[in-house]
């Protein structure tokens, strides 16, 4: 449907989530700023105060209050959207699990933000796979038309009664929230085709017919049901996801799987990475293309369902597997690595070498270098069949401009 | 001048239909319970109790609810802001047309003294600021009470709790000032907010009724004899109840727009009459008395009504 008349706009990924809130026509926005976010949020009050958005937008006193009062207005039956950051998620982090176990669905976008100690501001991924285990589903975007499209797909997929749970969709701070990138803003009209209107018939609180929501539970199988129909309805989500895919390449013209196979044909090694690194990681494979290596990258969008075998289908057969971690779990390595090793080892077709890296951290950069450094890595641990890592990237240049610093704060301090 | 109830003056005139049924997994005698109880008679059964943990979560154990209006568990610190996400989704479907107004319903927080005094704090203060409307009921045992009675910001002084036990370094127990939650929400100006005790059924069936011309915050602190916590015979509970009132422990008062009227003066018997019913208390009398701990209980209550007065 008008797929050629569609014409983009430059736009910021934060104002492309906004949009993403507008079109699916959200009735409830509960708020709170935090960089690199808060963009968001000043977007959509502004909106609500316009009448653009027809929808109540309310400023909390906190991320806990914020999450709590997101995961109360979708239970109630309004369509809700929310938004926020790094230690905001963290702060909320209780709340996640105790609205994912109300089956509520609702959107939260988080733009992701290393966490503190140190306290900083630029991206990586451990402040939201530190929710990976929440119940909330996660869609990771890698530019700002991903933000966009991935919104209306995770409202279309919570709702769907098959899976009824909130849904995250993450993009990195600066690099995305605070980069203008062209963006096609769908049709509202089609977009109501796609995202029908919620009507939930399991939730709401009605006075001819109350309802209790979130009871307490005592023994481990009552628990355990409950836990388990979380999960189930969880997976579910590959399969919605799958269908919500074909609908909105039907009706938008893009197609979004749950991985993003990039040069993968041919390639006998493969770099798995997410978000907008990914397109970092997309250009250092075309460099190493050029130089006659035949290399590919595997971008993981959906993180939660895991897609077991999706993954599967496109690393096995591989020589080696490289997976390039944004973030760092001390004392274990890299998050996603152990995901991908955990879902490779029943396939008939191992790689080689599965190589652990970690990058990125606090929104460091990976230099071209370091790109070609990882490439080579895994090419020979792929030759000898055994893998590496995890590898913490730091070049050299790094490493001396941190111990000038290190001598500054040293004179500061001694006053030599 | 002295309160007069204008609604509720004889106790027949209290409703007869129940909403809080019996068969609850609450200890015999809970003295939050009874409140809940009256309350209910007042609020009716549409409602949707937003919950914040604490002993009362225990009220909706799956798949069973003694209430027969609705119920929502949040978390310990943000039942307020559960309650602001029904409200709002509520006024939205309700101005949208997707619910009709008469099945609106009154969105009630239900929380204890750990909750309300100290953990969701923030979150109450949010709420009143945004003058959202809603009723906050905190059955008040002075201690957190389900996790087996440690001290808590309520908790007065010269109570033994788990955490303050009375010791060589403090023997009187608990060595703190019950935390004025009265003052700190009355600091916030909502419009209604009030004390009550189950066993001044008329003044609290009273203060609920007339809570109900207020749109906006409205707080109901309720005496909670905590038989289990205060270790007294669950029979004894209406006497506690009456003689914290009648020894000027837990004054009733109400405040509309911050001005605070005491609804019931007491004659003010000694505080030691209350004390003494009450185990948790027992160390300030036996094995020998701790004179001066008394006289401090004594005097603060002295000193509260001194100022009421003037």
């Amino acid at each position: 449907m008008n797929k050629m008349n569609q014409t983009s706009q430059m736009m910021t990924g934060n104002l492309a989530a906004a949009w993403g809130a507008r079109l699916a026509d959200v009735d409830y926005i509960p708020g709170f700023p935090i960089t690199p976010q808060t963009e968001i949020v000043e977007t959509l009050s502004k909106w609500c105060d316009s009448g653009e958005v027809n929808a109540r937008f309310v400023t909390l006193d906190s991320e806990h209050s914020m999450m709590t009062a997101a995961g109360a207005a979708a239970a109630t039956g309004a369509r809700v959207f929310t938004a926020t950051s790094s230690q905001g998620l963290l702060h909320a982090f209780e709340v996640l699990y105790t609205v994912a176990g109300w089956r509520v669905p609702f959107v939260l976008v988080n733009v992701s933000r290393a966490l503190a100690s140190p306290i900083t501001l630029e991206p990586d991924h451990n402040d939201v796979l530190a929710a990976r285990d929440s119940g909330f589903l996660q869609i990771h975007a890698e530019t700002c038309q991903e933000v966009l499209d991935s919104i209306l797909m995770a409202y279309r997929i919570a709702e769907d009664p098959r899976v009824c749970l909130p849904a995250m969709v993450n993009l990195d701070g600066f690099y995305l929230s605070f980069t203008r990138e062209p963006v096609i803003v769908p049709d509202p009209q089609a977009v109501k085709t796609f995202l029908p209107p919620f009507r939930p018939a399991h939730l709401g609180f009605k006075g001819s017919a109350p309802r209790a929501l979130g009871p307490a539970v005592f023994g481990g199988s009552v628990y355990s049901y409950f836990r388990h129909q979380m999960h189930l309805a969880a997976m579910n989500g590959l399969q919605v996801h799958e269908e919500a895919a074909v609908e909105f390449e039907r009706l938008f013209g893009r197609r979004y799987g749950l991985v993003e196979a990039y040069k993968l044909d041919d390639a006998e090694d493969v770099l798995v990475m997410t978000n907008a690194f990914a397109s970092k990681g997309k250009a250092a494979v075309d460099a190493a293309r050029a130089e006659g290596k035949r290399v590919g990258l595997l971008r993981l969008r959906v993180i939660r369902p895991w897609p077991a075998e999706a993954i599967r289908q496109a690393l096995q057969g591989r020589r080696a597997v490289a997976v390039l971690d944004q973030n760092l779990a001390p004392g274990q390595g890299g998050i996603l690595y152990q995901e991908i090793a955990a879902c490779l080892y029943h396939g008939a077709q191992r790689p080689r070498a599965l190589c652990s890296f970690i990058g990125g951290l606090g929104g460091k950069n990976i230099s071209e270098g370091e790109f070609r450094s990882v490439f080579e890595q895994t090419a020979e641990a792929g030759a000898r069949g055994t893998g590496i890592g995890p590898v913490l990237l730091y070049t050299e240049g790094e490493h001396r401009e941190m111990e000038q610093l290190q001598y500054l704060a040293h004179d500061l301090k001694t006053g030599k | 001048m002295t309160w007069e109830p204008h609604i509720f003056k004889e106790l027949h005139q209290i409703p007869r239909e129940e909403h809080v049924f019996p068969g609850t997994p609450l200890c015999a005698g809970c003295g939050g319970l009874e409140s809940l109880r009256l309350a209910s008679k007042v609020l009716g059964s549409r409602v949707v109790y937003i919950n914040a943990a604490g002993c009362f979560t225990n009220l909706a154990s799956f798949p069973f609810t003694p209430l027969d209006a609705s119920w929502l568990y949040t978390t310990m610190g943000s039942a307020p802001a559960g309650a602001q996400g029904v409200r709002d989704a509520l006024d939205v479907l309700i101005a949208k047309g997707r619910l009709p107004k008469d099945e609106d319903v009154k969105v009630v927080v239900l929380a204890g003294d750990g909750s309300t005094y100290d953990m969701a704090l923030s979150s109450t203060s949010g709420a009143i600021t945004r003058k959202l409307d809603f009723y906050y009921f905190c059955y008040d045992n002075e201690a957190y009470g389900n996790t087996g009675v440690q001290l808590s910001p309520s908790t007065p002084y010269g109570a033994r709790t788990t955490t303050s036990p009375c010791s060589v370094q403090h023997p009187a127990g608990s060595t703190q000032e019950k935390k004025d939650i009265f003052e700190i929400w009355r600091a916030h100006r909502p419009p209604y907010m009030a004390t009550v005790s189950p066993r001044f059924p008329l003044d609290l069936e009273e203060k609920f009724a007339r809570a109900a011309d207020y749109p906006g915050p409205k707080l109901f602190l309720a005496f909670a004899a905590c038989p289990t916590g205060w270790l007294f015979d669950p029979a004894y509970t209406p006497d506690v109840a009456r003689l914290a009132v009648e020894c000027g422990i837990w004054p009733l008062k109400e405040a509309i727009n911050g001005e605070v009227t005491h609804t019931y003066v007491p004659k003010r018997r000694p505080v030691e009459e209350y004390l003494k019913l009450q185990g948790r208390f027992r160390h300030l009398f036996e094995p020998a008395r701790q004179e001066e701990a008394i006289k401090h209980i004594q005097d603060r209550v002295d000193s509260y009504w001194e100022k009421v007065k003037a």
